[in-house]
C-alpha cells in the first residue's frame, strides 16, 4: 500500500498523523482519497476552483511529480507521496513575472479601472506586478505616491532623508500637522498603506548618492524624479541610463514647471536637454525663489499619470517632448527634444560610463569655497551685538536689503529699505560717514551687498550675521519666520 | 504567544545583517506542548536565485531535509523566519498568501543593514489574514 507524508503544518488536519496509508493507484486520487478521510485538509491542499494549491508541491519518493506524469503518477506498493510546503514569502507584494491575482476585495477597489477597456484586469494585474521608485517624498513625491498608491501599484519605494517641517505642509499634502518633526517615510508609509494596504511601501531613509543608486534602482521598474537640486537630478539620469530604466521628470519653479519621459533607449535624457547645469547661485531653488503650493500637485499627478501609462503600456508617453506649464496663465506648451547624438551619456560613443561626484559636477562645493573665501573678508556683526547697539541707541544705519514682499512680512521698523537689485542706482542714499549694518533673510545678499558698497568707497559697512532669521530665532522669539 | 531565549532572537538577527541586502531565512525548531517554545534555529539558503533581495524560498529538498532533522532530534518544526531588508517587519501580502497553518512566522526588519524589530504572524484559521503574536523573550 502507498502511503501520504504530511508536513507538520497539516497535520493537526489529520488527526495528528504523519503518514497515512491509502489504497489509490495515482496522486490524484490518493490525495482525493486523504482529503475524504481528512476533510479539514481540502482547504489547504486545494484553491476555490478545486486545483492544487500552487505552494503545494508534491513528490514521489525522491521525485517531484511535475517532472514524472503530475497527478497522473502512479503510486505502487511501498511508494511515498511527500507533501511538501513551498515555504516562501517576502517583503514584495508580488514578484514580477509571477501571475498577479485580484482579490474579491481588490476586484471591488479597483472596479472603475477594471471596467475601462484600456486598464481592464490585465492591466490592474500588471500595476499590482509594477515596481515605482520615488526620489523624494516632498512637493512632487506627495501625490505621486498617494495616486499611485491608490492606483494600486504594487511595489512603491521612497527615498528621502528628511523629517515633516511646518513649511512643507503648504504643499507635501501627504503630511499633517501631527507628521511634524517625525521622517516623512516613517509618515508617508503609513498614510500609503491607509490608502492602500495591498500597497508595499519601500522606505529607504538616506539621501541618494552615487554609492547607493544602482543598487535602490535595481528592485524597480521605473524611477520617478522628484528632487529639488541638480546633482541629484544628474544622478537620477545617469542612474536611469546605466541601468536602462524610464525617468519620469518633473520639475517646477514659483509658477512654472516642466515635465518629461526621459528614456535613453527610446529617446533622450535629462543630459541631451540640459548638457551642463547652470552655475550654481544662477537657478533658484523653491525654498530661495519660492514656489504656488499647488503646482507640485499638477506636475506630480503628471508624473503619476506618465507613470501609470509607462506600466500599462497604453497612450502616448511623453518621450521626447518636454511639457512646459505656466499656472498663472494656465497654458501647456510642448517641445519636441531629440536625441544629442554627442551624449555623453546616451550618445553612441559614450564618456561617462559610471556614476560620478554629482555635487562637484554641479560646482557646489567649488562655489561653497568660493562664497567661504570672499566672505572671509567681510566684517560681521552678531545678533547679540546688533541687540546692544539698538538698545543702546548707538549711531549707525541699518540697511534691509531684501524685496517688498519680504519686508511685508516682518522688518525693523528703522531700517532703510533698498533691495539688492536696486542698490547701485540708489548708493546715494547711504553715506560713507555713517556706521552701516546691512540684513537680509538669511545673510547671503546682505553680504553681497557689503561688497558692492565698500567697492564704492563704504569704509564702515558690515554684515549681519545670519539675518533677520536669525535674529528672530535668538533675540525676538515673537517675529515672524519665513 | 512564541517563546524564544534573547540568544536566537539575537541570531536571527545576526542573519538578517549578514544577508543584507538579500532577505535571508531559516527555520524555528523547538516543541509545541500548549504554547510553542524555539530552542533552536537552523539558516536555510534563500533558494529565490536573482529575486532575494525581495523574496525568500526555501526549497523543497531543504524543508524534507529539516523535517527529518526535527524528527531525530526530537523536535517539532514550529515555522519559519526571514528579514525585510529596508522594510518594516510587518508581513506582506505575499507572505500571506503563501502562509501555512500552525507554522509560526518571525520576520526581521533590516534596515541599512542594522537589525531591528522582529515580529510574529500566525495564519488565521479561514486563511483569511496574518494574526500578530506575542514573542514571549526569555532570558537564557
Amino acid at each position: 500500500m502507498p502511503h501520504i507524508l504530511l508536513p507538520t503544518p497539516l497535520r493537526p488536519y489529520a488527526d495528528g498523523a504523519a503518514s497515512v496509508d491509502v489504497a489509490a493507484t495515482t496522486v490524484a486520487a490518493a490525495l482525493t482519497e486523504l482529503v475524504a478521510r481528512h476533510p479539514q485538509l481540502r482547504k489547504h491542499l486545494y484553491d476555490d476552483a478545486g486545483r492544487v494549491r500552487s505552494f503545494v508541491n508534491l513528490y514521489k519518493n525522491d521525485e517531484d511529480v511535475r517532472y514524472l506524469e503530475k497527478e497522473g503518477t502512479p503510486l505502487a506498493d511501498g511508494d511515498s507521496l511527500s507533501i511538501v510546503p513551498s515555504i516562501a514569502g517576502g517583503a514584495l507584494a508580488a514578484p514580477p513575472g509571477e501571475a498577479a491575482t485580484l482579490s474579491n476585495e481588490e476586484i471591488r477597489r479597483y472596479s472603475r479601472h477594471l471596467i475601462m477597456p484600456e486598464v481592464g484586469v490585465e492591466g490592474q494585474k500588471k500595476l499590482k506586478t509594477a515596481r515605482v521608485l520615488a526620489i523624494g517624498a516632498g512637493g512632487l513625491g506627495s501625490p505621486l505616491s498617494v495616486y499611485l498608491a491608490a492606483a494600486g501599484v504594487g511595489t512603491i519605494g521612497l527615498v528621502d532623508p528628511d523629517v515633516v517641517d511646518d513649511s512643507n505642509l503648504q504643499r507635501q499634502i501627504i503630511y499633517g500637522v501631527s507628521d511634524i518633526g517625525r521622517p516623512k517615510l516613517q509618515a508617508a508609509a503609513e498614510r500609503l498603506r491607509d490608502i492602500n494596504p495591498n500597497v508595499d511601501v519601500v522606505s529607504y531613509e538616506t539621501r541618494l548618492s552615487s554609492e547607493n543608486a544602482l543598487e535602490i534602482f535595481h528592485g524597480y521598474d521605473i524611477v520617478v524624479d522628484g528632487t529639488d537640486n541638480f546633482p541629484t537630478r544628474y544622478l537620477v539620469n545617469d542612474a536611469c541610463v546605466l541601468t536602462g530604466k524610464p525617468n519620469v521628470y518633473a520639475s517646477i519653479f514659483r509658477f512654472e514647471g516642466q515635465a518629461s519621459v526621459f528614456w535613453a533607449e527610446k529617446g533622450p535624457c535629462y543630459r541631451c536637454l540640459y548638457t551642463e547645469p547652470p552655475p550654481p547661485g544662477l537657478v533658484p531653488s523653491c525654498a530661495e525663489g519660492g514656489v504656488l503650493g499647488i503646482l507640485p500637485g499638477l506636475l506630480g499627478v503628471i508624473q503619476a499619470t506618465e507613470t501609470v501609462k509607462l506600466i500599462l503600456g497604453n497612450g502616448a508617453p511623453l518621450i521626447g517632448r518636454l511639457l512646459l506649464v505656466d499656472a498663472l496663465s494656465m497654458r501647456f506648451r510642448e517641445l519636441k527634444l531629440r536625441k544629442n547624438p554627442d551624449c555623453v551619456i546616451c550618445g553612441p560613443n559614450p564618456t561617462v560610463t559610471k556614476l560620478i561626484d554629482y555635487e562637484a559636477f554641479c560646482g557646489i562645493p567649488q562655489e561653497e569655497a568660493r562664497v567661504a573665501a570672499s566672505a572671509s573678508g567681510i566684517p560681521e556683526v552678531t545678533v547679540r551685538e546688533l541687540k546692544g547697539m539698538r538698545d543702546a541707541r548707538e549711531d549707525f544705519v541699518l540697511v534691509d536689503v531684501r524685496e517688498p514682499h519680504e519686508v511685508a512680512i516682518c522688518s525693523f521698523p528703522e531700517s532703510v529699505k533698498i533691495p539688492l537689485a536696486t542698490l547701485p542706482q540708489n548708493l546715494n542714499r547711504l553715506s560713507t560717514a555713517d556706521e552701516i549694518v546691512v540684513h537680509c533673510k538669511m545673510g547671503g545678499r546682505s553680504a553681497k551687498a557689503v561688497q558692492l558698497l565698500r567697492g564704492a568707497g563704504f569704509r564702515k559697512v558690515r554684515n549681519l550675521a545670519g539675518g533677520i532669521d536669525r535674529w528672530a530665532q535668538e533675540i525676538e522669539p515673537g517675529m515672524p519666520r519665513y | 504567544m512564541i517563546a524564544i531565549t534573547r540568544g536566537l532572537l539575537e541570531e536571527i538577527r545576526a542573519h538578517g545583517r549578514d544577508a543584507y541586502p538579500e532577505e535571508c531565512c531559516g527555520a524555528l525548531l523547538g516543541r509545541k506542548e500548549g504554547r510553542a517554545q524555539v530552542t533552536r534555529i537552523e539558516r536555510i539558503e534563500n533558494a529565490r536565485g536573482s529575486e532575494r533581495v525581495r523574496r525568500y524560498e526555501v526549497s523543497p529538498r531543504d524543508y524534507l531535509r529539516l523535517e527529518r532533522l526535527a524528527r531525530e532530534i526530537g523536535l517539532d518544526l514550529l515555522g519559519f523566519y526571514h528579514s525585510h531588508p529596508d522594510h518594516p517587519a510587518a508581513p506582506s501580502a505575499y507572505d500571506r498568501e503563501h502562509a501555512f497553518p500552525f507554522f509560526h512566522y518571525l520576520v526581521c526588519a533590516v534596515s541599512a543593514g542594522q537589525p531591528g524589530e522582529i515580529t510574529a504572524w500566525m495564519l488565521s484559521e479561514d486563511r483569511g489574514e496574518f494574526e500578530r503574536e506575542p514573542i514571549g523573550e526569555e532570558q537564557t
